[in-house]
């Protein structure tokens, strides 16, 4: 399924993230997927998403630009098909 | 950022590795001649469980997600399942390398009943013709009771990893329909003149026209056949193959010794590579983030006598390791060059009257059985 700003996600429970000077690394225990998170600010997006009752409101609450939404979810619906990311 | 960029921040080194090859023992059951660390004997020198426990403690807060155990045979240590079993429990995942021969019905399901750990069998023959020269007599039914085991035990998707030689390179289709039907992965990685592979690389090492037939090979099956990225020096073919392309080397990985020294790669047991103990002040944390070997692997290489050629970027020169061991300079061409550099040199090397080659900084082979036993 495609996300969309009113879609609700949340980091997955077997996803741990470790901070690194470009982002993060998120390795899931699972599937044993290690992904590369490139940027900082999806790092502080990702860690809310659980916090918040959808993306639109994460990335509001993060203070990302409205002209970010389509690159984010682009990412978002990247880091679901490889598990790091759960649909609530 | 792009994927070149992330290379190149990896380039630079992370605060704690990716992931890291722990060796837990030299102690081995086999003697497989192309053995990277030399195994056979037990080093009385070999860390404790209670050290053992120590290192992954410190792991754990460095956030290393997972290790990648090897040996030696590490599975003839006594404490193996409390050392893996600790760090499962510490959220470390395990990986661990084995020649299968302690995976009888019952470990096996003690295995099958872990989560959060992978099992990767050595082979490297589909049949006993091919793989007992290399592996040792027996060997090859050893790999496969082993995988049995672990099939009737519901393990689920163990590995099957192979180094690639001139003689299995004909069979990886064979290695692969193995693999398909235990249900498991195939991982194929790079034969190195590591450890005892110093005086077999000669022998074993693929011809460059193999060297293609690899490449065409992985480009056919992309993802589905592990490499752990071993195969980068191939790209200068063409298109890249999938994983990252650059030597993670004291930059994202690095080895920990049975004794506790610290080495920028599983490939590179000599003293020149070797970066500190764990048992040193600040422990692996301060070897990782401080020593000198490993501040200087991540300052930017040059190109060297490979500069004049295109396909560097592609490439990146290739292995240090391959060239060390093969006494080429480390800023040349990858004696598997497979625009042929590197073959060029070796030729030039082997004809000087005064080339020496690096041996590996320990060697704890078994002594070479004599022919004749002597009955007194």
């Amino acid at each position: 399924m495609t996300l969309t700003l009113s879609s609700a996600c949340a980091l997955h429970p077997q996803v741990a993230l470790r901070p690194e000077p470009f982002g993060a690394l998120a390795y899931h225990y699972g599937n044993r997927r290690l992904v590369f998170l490139k940027h900082p600010d999806v790092v502080r997006v990702v860690r809310e998403l659980g916090d918040h009752p959808s993306i639109g409101h994460t990335l509001r609450a993060c203070g990302i630009a409205t002209e970010r939404d389509a690159s984010f979810l682009q990412a978002l619906n990247q880091l679901t098909k490889s598990e790091i990311l759960r649909v609530c | 950022m792009s994927a070149s960029q992330l290379v190149t921040q990896l380039k630079r080194g992370l605060d704690a590795p990716i992931c890291l090859t722990w060796e837990l023992t030299y102690a081995c059951n086999l003697q497989c001649v192309h053995c990277l660390s030399s195994s056979g004997q037990r080093d009385d020198r070999e860390l404790s469980t209670q050290q053992a426990f120590a290192v992954l403690d410190e792991l754990r807060d460095l956030q290393v997600f997972y290790i990648n155990i090897g040996g030696g045979e590490p599975m003839i240590r006594r404490d193996f399942f409390d050392i893996i079993e600790y760090s499962i429990a510490h959220d470390i995942g395990v990986k661990f390398s084995t020649n299968g021969a302690f995976i009888d019905e019952k470990n096996a399901q003690r295995l099958a009943a872990m989560d959060y750990l992978d099992i990767q069998i050595s082979l490297d023959g589909i049949d006993a013709l091919t793989n007992d020269p290399v592996r040792g007599e027996g060997s090859y039914n050893i790999a496969r009771r082993a995988m049995d085991n672990l099939k009737a035990a519901n393990f689920g998707p163990f590995k099957i990893s192979v180094v690639v030689t001139r003689h299995n390179v004909d069979q990886l289709d064979e290695f692969k329909a193995l693999a398909d039907s235990y249900g498991a992965q195939l991982r194929i990685t790079r034969l190195r003149p590591s450890g005892r592979g110093v005086d077999s690389w000669n022998d074993l090492h693929p011809t460059n026209e193999q060297q293609v037939q690899i490449y065409n090979w992985l480009l056919a099956h992309g993802e589905n056949v592990l490499t752990g990225d071993s195969f980068f020096h191939l790209n200068a073919l063409g298109e890249a193959l999938p994983g990252l392309n650059m030597c993670g080397a004291g930059r994202v990985v690095c080895l920990i010794d049975p004794i506790g020294d610290v080495y920028a790669c599983p490939f590179v047991l000599h003293d020149q590579f070797k970066a500190g103990n764990v048992h040193d002040t600040g422990g692996f944390t301060s070897v990782w983030r401080d020593s000198e070997l490993f501040t200087s692997l991540r300052e930017p290489e040059s190109a060297g006598a490979c500069a004049s050629c295109g396909n560097y970027d592609s490439c990146q020169g290739g292995c240090m390791a391959a060239k060390f061991f093969t006494g080429l300079p480390l800023d040349g061409p990858d004696p598997e060059c497979v625009l042929g550099h590197g073959a060029d040199l070796l030729e030039a090397r082997q004809a000087s009257p005064v080339s020496i080659t690096p041996k590996p900084s320990k060697d704890h082979s078994k002594p070479a059985r004599s022919a004749l036993s002597v009955v007194s």
